[in-house]
């Protein structure tokens, strides 16, 4: 600690790390918040259900999607990325996932919302199996937080189910 | 000094040095003091500038003796948690990162004007060398050197 650029050094190393070590406890305070989201998704109407001219089969839906995600939200959290798919089994591939919409809340006050909508991406399989197809429409979110692990974790709503024939 | 450097490599160090002497020293080296450093690395090999001794002692005023070191780590460790610690529980209870963050940047602020530059609280104790001439009466010991080979080994 002889001359000030020791001395600076030392505290420049001690004062990051110690900021280290906060961000550290900030993170893993997140545990010990209660959380208890909820999502309510149904489809309104399907509008298209078709052959695409390369052989697959093609939907599109209009979703009303509820949820109500506030209690994810602690203070160390920046950002929650949500987004619906729809999962489903072909004799080809034993899960399907297909992302339909999604989107950033930034903040507590947006996590409480229910909109209207058609799928932002565009509902494709790889094939025809779709004429009766049975799917659930999952809800799941990336909790992004300002420092530290993201989480991940989803609700899963059975019981949809599109028509047996084209329209 | 044992090793006899060319004097192309003492010219190459000498204008690193000055350099870097421009980079600590808050005083401009003007054109034609630098040509006469140059010129006169030039004639003799060995000799340093008289030029360059005055500035080597430049930052010495920041110094602490040995007590004043001893308490400006510690301080320094100690303000440093204290910060991390007030900043955590006060961010944690406001549910604020952002008033965790400022009081944090806030304590790194305080402590670096308490502890780095060097207050006179550091000098007190002042390193007492001694005196020239008490020192000369009190001659140093001179090293007997026992030639034992069988124990050589062993003290090293």
């Amino acid at each position: 600690m002889h001359t000030f650029g020791y001395r600076a050094n030392a505290l420049l190393t001690f004062a990051v790390t110690a900021l280290a070590f906060i961000c550290a406890i900030a993170s893993f305070s997140d545990k010990f918040s209660n959380q208890n989201p909820s999502a309510e998704i149904q489809i309104l109407n399907i509008n298209r259900f078709k052959k695409q001219s390369h052989g697959n089969d093609e939907v599109s839906l209009t979703l009303d999607i509820s949820a109500d995600l506030q209690s994810l939200f602690t203070w160390n959290t920046k950002q929650l990325f949500v987004f619906v798919a729809a999962e489903y089994e072909t004799p080809k591939n034993s899960l399907n996932q297909v992302s339909l919409w999604d989107a950033i809340i930034p903040d507590k006050e947006h996590a409480k919302f229910r909109i209207q909508v058609s799928n932002k991406y565009r509902f494709i399989d790889q094939g025809q199996n779709l004429r009766g197809k049975d799917f659930n429409l999952t809800l799941h979110w990336h909790v992004m937080p300002k420092t530290g692990k993201m989480f991940a974790d989803k609700i899963v709503m059975p019981g949809y189910s599109l028509p047996d024939a084209y329209r | 000094m044992g090793s006899q450097i060319r004097p192309i490599e003492y010219k190459i160090r000498l204008v690193r040095y000055v350099r870097y002497i421009k980079l600590v020293a808050p005083v401009k080296l003007s054109g034609s003091v630098l040509t006469e450093i140059l010129e006169s690395s030039s004639s003799s090999v060995k000799k340093k500038p008289e030029f360059l001794q005055r500035f080597e002692n430049r930052l010495h005023f920041l110094d602490m003796d040995w007590q004043g070191q001893k308490l400006a780590e510690q301080l320094m460790q100690i303000l440093l948690l204290i910060a991390a610690v007030v900043s955590f529980v006060v961010g944690y209870t406001t549910a604020s990162f952002r008033m965790m963050m400022l009081i944090y940047a806030g304590g790194v602020v305080l402590t670096t004007l308490i502890t780095i530059p060097n207050w006179p609280c550091f000098n007190r104790h002042h390193l007492k060398w001694l005196d020239p001439s008490e020192a000369e009466k009190h001659p140093k010991p001179q090293v007997v050197v026992v030639s034992s080979k069988k124990k050589s080994s062993s003290k090293k």
